[in-house]
C-alpha cells in the first residue's frame, strides 16, 4: 500500500515536471503573451524570428488580452506582451510591467459578418436596426463590444444584438453555424474565420480604429532579445505580414483608440 | 378444488403442480434452494412461469405455455402474501400499513380503517396503530405484516417462512396467532420447519430439487417419511390421541406423558405428542422405576443412519447404537419396549 | 479505544494525503474570501447587472430542475426497474453529459435546437425559436444537470429494491398507486439529495449555456456567465458575485446533507 502511494506520487511529480521541463531546456526562450486576434501574424513571425536567432525558441500564449494582462498582474513569466487595444496596455504600464514605452504596431477596424449564404441579406450598418436580424455583438464590457458600440453611436444606429457575448470566437461561431444573421468583428477575424462567413466593409468603420501596442515584459529574461521582438514585429517585414491578415498600419489612427 | 397450481420455471429448475381445497392449509417442505419461494412467487403472480397454470376457484390466473398467454396482474388475483422479512412500508405506520391494502381497492377512507382496525384488534396490535416499523420488536413487525395482507382480505394467503427470521422466543406466540388465523383460509405455507408444518398445515408436500418428491396428510408424512429430505427433517415420533388427565391418550387406550407446549390443550381436545427418535432408549423388558412412557413394541426395522441406528416399531422409531443393537440382539419381529421420559415428550393441540 | 487508529479504522498515514486533499479544497474558497471587496460588497451585489444575473440563475435553475424532475424520475424509474438488455448502452449514453466537457454539450444542442439543427429547423417553421432565449439556457442547464437527478434517483431505487413494491401489488395496488404510496416514497431521500444536485449542477452551468444560449443581460446571462464576463473589465465585482454562487451551492450542499442525514 505505502509503495502503491509512494509510486504514485512520483508518477505525478514526474508528470508534472515533465511539462514544463522539456519546453526549459534548449537554450534561449522567448515567451510572448499576445491577443488571441494575433494568433495567425505571429505565429508566422515567431517562425522568422527563430530563422533569424538559431538556438532561441519562441513561445506564445495567445488569450484574451485582458486575460493576459491579468496573469502577467500575478507574476506570469513572459518577455513580450502584445494588447489588442490601447486599455489593457495601459494597466500592464499602470503596474509598471512594462519595460519600454509600449508601441502602436497595427490597427484594426470593424467588419459586418455574416454567414457565407448571407440569409438576412444584410448590406450595410443601416439593415442591422431590424428586429428581425438575429445580430450577435461582443459585449460592452471587451474591446471588439466597445468597439461596436462606438461604432453604432458614430454611425447613428440603435443595434439591439440577441446575444452579447464574451469573445469574438463567440460571435463569429454563432455566425456560422448560421444561429446569428450577422455579427460585428474585426476585419482580421472575418479573414481567419475562412469560408464559412463572409466579411461587408463598413464605411462608418474607419471613425473606429482600435490600435494594438506592443511591449517588452520587466520580467524579460533577455530584454535585449525581447526588443529584438517588437523591432521585428514593427519592421517593415512585420508589417507586410500583419498586412496580409487583414491589419492596417500603426498610423492609420483617427484619433481614436479602443 | 380451491387452488391448483402446475408450474415450470426452467432457469430456476422447478416443475410442480399441486393443489390445496378450499379452507385447507398446505405445508410446502423443502431444503433451502428447492424451490419453494419460486412456487408462491408464480401463484402470487410476481413470477411468470415457462409454462403453467394457476387456477383459483375456477379462475386462469396464469395460463401460458402452448400459444396461452393469461398472466393476471398480482394487484388483480386476491392472493396476500408474507414473506421471512415483514417488509412493512417504512414511511406509513401501523395503522397506515394496514389500511394500505383496503386503501389500494379504493376502500371508502373511513371504511378502511374500520377493517383495519377490526384486524388490528383481532391481532392484539391496536396499542401500536400509532407506532413507525421501526419502533416495533422483530414479532411485532411480524405481527403487523399478517394483519396487512388479511385487511387486503386475499382469497389464499400464501406465507413464506413467516417466521424464520424471528428470535426463537417470540416463535410460539406467532405460530399461535397463525394457527388461529389459518384455521379455516386456504393458505400455503413454505417452510422447513417441522413444527410449523405440523401445527399449521392439514397436507404437506415436500420439494426437493424443483420437484415434488412426497405429498400427503401432515402426520403420515412426518412419521412415515420416504423422501430423504423429509426423513432428515421429520423422522419424529407423532402420537395422536386427546387430552385427558394430563395425558395424551391414544384410541388404542395408550398414554403418553409429556410436556404441553405453549398453550395446553383442553380436556378432551385433539392433541399430538411429539419427540425425537433420539430421547427414546430401547429395552427388551420393561426396565425398573416405572418409567411413565414405556410402549411395548414388536420390531419392524433396523436401518442404518449416520453415526447410530434407527430402530421403528409399533409406529415410532428409536435411536440405538450398533453397540446396543448387538448386544439386545434387535432385528425385525423381536418384541421391545420404548421409552421416553416424560420431560423429552411435548404435547401440542391439534385442533 | 484509546487508540484512534482503531477507532478510525484508517492507517494513520492515510491522514496526511487526506488532509491535503481537504485543504486543496478548502483554500480556494479562503481566497475568495479574502479577496472579497467587502466595502464595495453591497453596491456590487445591488447593481442592475447583478440583481438580473442572480434572478435570471435562481429562476432558470429552477425551471430545469423541474424539468429534470418530469424527464428524469421516469428515466430513472425505466433503467433501474426493466431488464431490457440494451438498457445498458443506453444508460451510458444518458448519463454521458455527466462526463461530457459542457462546451461538447452545448455545440451539440446548438446542432439540435440551433436554426440549422436537427429539431430546430422543424421549430423554426413552426414558429418556436430556442436560441438566445431563456428556454436556450434552461435547456443547456437541464443537458447538463439531469445525469445528476437520474444517477442518484436510480441508484436509490436499486437500493431500495422492488420487494416493498411486490408487496403492495399482492395487497392489491396498482401500478399507479405503487408509485405514488410506496416506491416514491421509499426513494425520497435519494430524490431529494438528486433535485438538489441537479438544482446546484443547473446554478453553476457555464460552457453549455455561453456555446448555445449567448448571453444577454437578463435574458440568457445568468450568474456564472456575469462573472466571467465581469472580470474583463472589474475583477473584484466578479470576485464578490463569486462568493454568491459560492454561498449558494454551499447552502445548497447543507440542506441536502441534512435530509440525507435526517432520512
Amino acid at each position: 500500500m505505502r509503495r502503491t502511494a509512494a509510486a504514485l506520487v512520483a508518477v505525478t511529480a514526474l508528470l508534472l515536471t515533465g511539462c514544463s521541463g522539456a519546453a526549459d531546456d534548449p537554450g534561449d526562450v522567448l515567451t510572448v503573451y499576445a491577443a488571441s486576434s494575433l494568433t495567425a501574424p505571429f505565429t508566422e513571425l515567431g517562425g522568422q524570428f527563430e530563422a533569424e536567432h538559431p538556438g532561441v525558441t519562441v513561445r506564445f500564449s495567445f488569450a484574451g488580452s485582458s486575460d493576459l494582462v491579468a496573469q502577467l498582474q500575478e507574476g506570469a513569466p513572459a518577455d513580450v506582451f502584445a494588447s489588442a487595444d490601447q486599455a489593457t496596455m495601459d494597466k500592464l504600464t499602470a503596474d509598471d510591467l512594462a519595460a519600454s514605452a509600449p508601441v502602436p504596431f497595427a490597427t484594426n477596424t470593424l467588419e459586418i459578418v455574416v454567414p457565407a449564404d448571407n440569409p438576412a441579406g444584410i448590406r450595410s450598418l443601416a439593415d442591422l436596426e431590424s428586429t428581425e436580424v438575429r445580430l450577435v455583438v461582443c459585449a460592452p464590457e471587451v474591446p471588439c463590444g466597445a468597439a461596436a458600440q462606438r461604432l453604432a453611436e458614430r454611425a447613428g444606429v440603435t443595434l439591439t444584438p440577441v446575444s452579447e457575448e464574451q469573445k469574438v470566437t463567440d460571435v463569429l461561431a454563432k455566425v456560422s453555424s448560421g444561429e446569428a444573421d450577422a455579427g460585428l468583428v474585426y476585419v482580421t477575424d472575418v479573414r481567419a474565420a475562412g469560408d464559412a462567413v463572409r466579411g461587408i466593409e463598413v464605411p462608418e468603420a474607419g471613425s473606429v480604429v482600435n490600435v494594438y501596442p506592443i511591449a517588452p515584459v520587466t520580467t524579460a529574461v533577455d530584454p535585449s532579445l525581447a526588443q529584438e521582438f517588437v523591432d521585428l514585429v514593427v519592421s517593415d517585414a512585420g508589417q507586410r505580414v500583419l498586412s496580409r491578415a487583414g491589419f492596417g498600419p500603426p498610423d492609420a489612427t483617427s484619433g481614436d483608440s479602443g | 378444488m380451491s387452488l391448483e397450481l402446475t408450474a415450470s420455471v426452467g432457469d430456476r429448475g422447478v416443475d410442480v403442480a399441486l393443489e390445496v381445497a378450499d379452507g385447507e392449509t398446505l405445508a410446502v417442505l423443502g431444503p433451502n434452494g428447492a424451490g419453494k419461494s419460486t412456487l408462491l412467487d408464480v401463484v402470487a403472480g410476481l413470477l411468470r412461469p415457462d409454462r403453467g397454470r394457476v387456477v383459483l376457484d375456477g379462475r386462469a390466473l396464469t395460463d401460458v405455455g402452448d400459444g396461452r398467454d393469461v398472466m393476471v396482474p398480482a394487484y388483480e388475483r386476491s392472493v396476500g402474501l408474507l414473506a421471512q422479512d415483514p417488509l412493512l412500508f417504512p414511511h406509513l405506520d401501523v395503522r397506515g400499513n394496514v389500511t394500505f391494502g383496503p386503501r389500494s381497492r379504493r376502500t371508502p377512507r373511513r371504511e378502511a380503517r374500520a377493517v383495519a382496525d377490526r384486524w388490528l384488534g383481532d391481532l392484539e396490535l391496536t396499542d401500536l396503530a400509532d407506532r413507525r416499523p421501526a419502533q416495533l420488536s422483530g414479532g411485532q413487525r411480524q405481527r403487523v405484516a399478517l394483519a396487512r395482507a388479511l385487511a387486503a382480505d386475499p382469497r389464499v394467503l400464501l406465507l413464506d417462512e413467516p417466521m424464520a427470521a424471528l428470535d426463537v422466543a417470540v416463535r410460539p406466540a406467532l405460530r399461535q396467532t397463525l394457527r388461529h388465523v389459518l384455521a379455516d383460509r386456504t393458505a400455503v405455507v413454505v417452510t422447513h420447519d417441522v413444527l410449523d408444518a405440523l401445527l399449521l398445515a392439514d397436507r404437506v408436500v415436500v420439494v426437493e430439487g424443483g420437484v415434488v418428491v412426497e405429498r400427503g396428510p401432515t402426520t403420515e408424512v412426518l412419521t412415515q417419511p420416504r423422501s430423504g429430505f423429509a426423513a432428515e427433517i421429520a423422522g419424529l415420533n407423532l402420537v395422536s390421541g386427546a387430552w385427558r388427565d394430563d395425558a395424551l391418550e391414544t384410541e388404542e387406550g395408550l398414554r403418553i406423558v409429556g410436556e404441553p407446549a405453549e398453550a395446553a390443550p383442553a380436556p378432551g381436545e385433539a392433541a399430538v405428542a411429539v419427540f425425537p427418535p433420539s430421547a427414546v432408549s430401547v429395552f427388551l423388558t420393561a426396565p425398573g422405576g416405572s418409567p411413565r412412557n414405556a410402549v411395548d413394541v414388536t420390531i419392524t426395522s433396523v436401518e442404518p443412519q449416520a453415526g447410530h441406528l434407527r430402530v421403528r416399531g409399533g409406529g415410532l422409531s428409536a435411536d440405538v447404537t450398533p453397540r446396543s443393537v448387538a448386544e439386545l440382539g434387535l432385528a425385525p419381529g423381536v418384541r421391545a419396549v420404548f421409552v421416553v421420559k416424560a420431560t423429552e415428550v411435548t404435547v401440542y393441540p391439534r385442533s | 479505544m484509546s487508540d484512534p487508529r482503531s477507532r478510525l479504522g484508517v492507517p494513520r498515514w492515510i491522514l496526511l494525503p487526506a488532509l491535503l486533499g481537504a485543504g486543496f479544497v478548502l483554500l480556494p474558497l479562503v481566497a475568495i474570501v479574502a479577496r472579497t471587496p467587502w466595502g464595495r460588497f453591497g453596491e456590487l451585489l445591488t447593481s442592475q447587472a447583478s440583481q438580473d444575473a442572480l434572478w435570471l440563475s435562481l429562476r432558470t435553475a429552477t425551471a430545469s430542475t423541474l424539468l429534470c424532475l418530469v424527464l428524469g424520475v421516469p428515466m430513472a424509474l425505466v433503467l433501474a426497474r426493466s431488464s431490457y438488455r440494451l438498457l445498458g448502452v443506453v444508460r451510458s449514453l444518458v448519463l454521458l453529459p455527466l462526463v461530457l466537457p459542457p462546451v461538447v454539450g452545448g455545440i451539440a444542442l446548438l446542432y439540435t435546437f440551433g436554426r440549422r439543427g436537427l429539431l430546430g429547423q422543424t421549430m423554426e417553421v413552426l414558429g418556436i425559436q430556442v436560441a438566445f432565449s431563456t428556454a436556450a439556457v434552461v435547456l443547456a442547464q437541464t443537458f447538463v444537470a439531469l445525469p445528476f437527478l437520474v444517477v442518484s434517483l436510480e441508484g436509490a431505487l436499486r437500493t431500495a429494491g422492488e420487494r416493498y413494491e411486490a408487496v403492495a401489488a399482492t395487497l392489491g395496488a396498482r401500478p399507479t398507486t405503487v408509485l405514488r404510496r410506496v416506491t416514491l416514497p421509499l426513494v425520497l431521500p435519494g430524490l431529494v439529495s438528486g433535485t438538489v444536485l441537479a438544482f446546484a449542477r443547473a446554478l453553476g452551468e457555464f460552457g453549455a449555456t455561453i456555446t448555445f444560449a449567448g448571453s444577454l443581460q437578463g435574458r440568457t446571462r445568468t450568474l456564472p456567465l456575469e462573472i466571467y464576463l465581469r472580470r474583463e473589465t472589474d475583477a473584484e465585482g466578479a470576485v464578490a458575485l463569486s462568493l454568491v454562487l459560492v454561498v449558494v451551492a454551499v447552502l445548497v450542499i447543507g440542506v441536502a446533507g441534512q435530509r440525507r442525514s435526517a432520512l
